[in-house]
């Protein structure tokens, strides 16, 4: 436990953003074949922008702190800057994670597109 | 209340519980005092001819005896090394290298602790074949699977006594007659059973059994290795003729008074009380939505739960039951560090969903009620607060 860093410590005792949208736009789940964690972000967009963003996660230490860290930085993002997030942005700013733990904040960029990738498609219809 | 620091933490009183004696324990006071004596006093080398080391040679020679009438065993079929991992290594790879010339098949089970299953591993890379035993939902291996599986070529069967993650005890008199029958050497690792479940050698039928002094109160780095007179084994460690020739090494002097006085200071009375407050605590933890207690409520070790939370993840409960001040390990797949959900979980085939969320909580003598009461208090909280952050829940 002494490999997280205080930011993922703070973030996963009192994650930012959890629940879900009501009357979501768009949902995206990604889950880990390898750990088992599962991510669930739904958006609400207004005006080209992530208007709300929250998120629901199965997840360890690290998989609870990058989904709270990927809603706030994707929080009032133009739906392009929100799909260049990367889960390298997620962990510079959650202050480093530990090597074997990067899949987790993958997840969480993972889980994003999807809910971006559903909103446009919906869009679509 | 020797782990219970009280402080006022946000207006709310928080508590140290120590619940994971699994991995290793406090040492008794009493232990710890026997010991002392041996670092300035009773200082010589057991093997010195003069009255230093007699008196040393006397203080190791006692403790063998209290660990070998513990179960039954001789005086000199009694070894004692650097702990459950040395005593597992010397005996698998011992007794398979001494007994090359009878054959090369050895038999194991698939729930074994990483030092059993990687002295296997090791002896496959020499040549060995192997067979790995199924248990069942239990954790219990099949009597009639093990008949089958033991050949012409069988030297060896290593069955753990009881299991370190789910606690389950075999039926090591059942296998015992069964190896016996055949003619092959038992070993079993007694590491977890030690103290907590009854061991007789003689009536057993065991040939070989590892022990370690940490998980019973006493000192790290010391354990001992029964050897039944007669079974042939090849020692690891080449120096002096220390230990029978079996164990070369200045005998580790406070560390071995250390763990006999431990052994001496347990009893049935202590299972009793771990035993009382585990059925206790599990009563109150199925309570809790979506636990599954894991393993057998019989055939269990006194101080033992393995309990799976569906929906949600071990390092996180961990995590946070450390936050308040509790300690307890867990078999997710996150949380170790190969990314492995455990091998023994699986083995008892349990669904993966349930794997993620399992925790293993291990009491000692010396946990109160109270700490039982304040950890599962806890406990709950946090499923409930993890539980409504998954989307699974
Ligand atoms: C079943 C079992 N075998 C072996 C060991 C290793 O013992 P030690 O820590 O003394 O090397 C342990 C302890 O983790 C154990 O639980
Ligand atoms: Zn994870």
């Amino acid at each position: 436990m002494d490999e997280y860093s205080k930011k993922v410590m703070a973030l996963f005792k009192n994650p930012k953003n959890m629940g879900e949208v009501k009357n979501a736009d768009g949902a995206g789940e990604a889950g880990n074949p390898v750990c088992g964690d599962v991510m669930r972000i739904t958006i609400k967009v207004k005006d080209g922008r992530l208007a709300d963003i929250k998120f629901k996660t199965m997840g360890c230490v690290a998989a609870i702190a990058s989904s709270s860290m990927i809603t706030e930085l994707a929080k009032g993002k133009t739906i392009q800057e929100a799909m260049d997030i990367t889960n390298m942005d997620v962990a510079k700013e959650l202050g480093g994670l530990p090597n074997i733990k990067m899949h987790c904040s993958k997840l969480a960029a993972d889980a994003l597109r999807l809910a971006i990738n559903d909103y446009q498609k919906r869009k679509k219809r | 209340m020797h782990v219970q620091i009280m402080q006022l933490h946000g207006g709310r009183v928080q508590m140290k519980v120590y619940l994971d004696n699994g991995a290793s324990t406090m040492a008794d006071k009493r232990a710890v005092k026997a010991m002392l004596p041996c670092f300035t006093k009773i200082y010589g080398n057991p093997s010195s001819l003069h009255t230093f080391g007699a008196d040393a040679r006397k203080a190791v020679d006692s403790s063998r005896e209290v660990i070998a009438k513990k179960i039954n065993a001789d005086i000199n079929e009694i070894i004692f090394t650097s702990g459950g991992t040395e005593s597992d290594n010397t005996a698998i790879i011992g007794a398979a290298k001494a007994n090359n010339d009878k054959g090369d098949h050895i038999i194991t089970t698939k729930i074994e602790h990483k030092a059993v299953l990687n002295a296997f591993k090791y002896l496959e890379k020499k040549g060995f074949k192997t067979t790995y035993l199924n248990v069942d939902k239990e954790g219990l291996i099949d009597l009639d699977e093990l008949k089958k599986a033991i050949i012409d070529k069988t030297i060896l069967v290593s069955v753990m006594h009881a299991n370190n993650e789910i606690g389950t005890i075999q039926n090591i008199r059942g296998i015992g007659k069964i190896c016996r029958e055949k003619n092959v050497i038992l070993h079993t690792d007694t590491v977890q059973s030690f103290t907590k479940v009854p061991i007789n050698v003689k009536d057993d039928f065991i040939d070989l059994a590892s022990f370690s002094s940490h998980k019973i109160h006493g000192p790290k780095g010391v354990g001992a290795l029964f050897i039944r007179s007669g079974v042939k084994i090849k020692p690891l460690l080449h120096g002096g003729g220390h230990e029978f020739n079996l164990r070369a090494g200045t005998e580790n002097v406070p560390g071995i008074v250390g763990f006999a006085k431990a052994a001496e200071l347990c009893n049935s009375e202590a299972n009793e009380k771990m035993k009382k407050l585990r059925d206790y605590m599990i009563e109150k933890i199925k309570k809790i939505p979506n636990a599954k207690i894991n393993g057998s409520l019989e055939k269990r070790l006194v101080n033992n739960i393995n309990v799976s939370f569906k929906g949600i993840e071990g390092e996180a409960i961990l995590t946070l039951l450390n936050e308040a001040g509790v300690a307890v390990s867990t078999g997710s797949a996150c949380h170790s560090k190969n990314l492995q959900p455990s091998h023994v979980l699986k083995s008892i085939k349990t669904p993966d969903n349930y794997i993620q969320g399992s925790i293993r909580i291990t009491v000692s003598r010396f946990t109160t009620k109270k700490e039982a009461d304040y950890a599962v208090k806890n406990l709950k909280i946090i499923v409930k607060k993890l539980t409504e952050m998954s989307p699974l829940g």
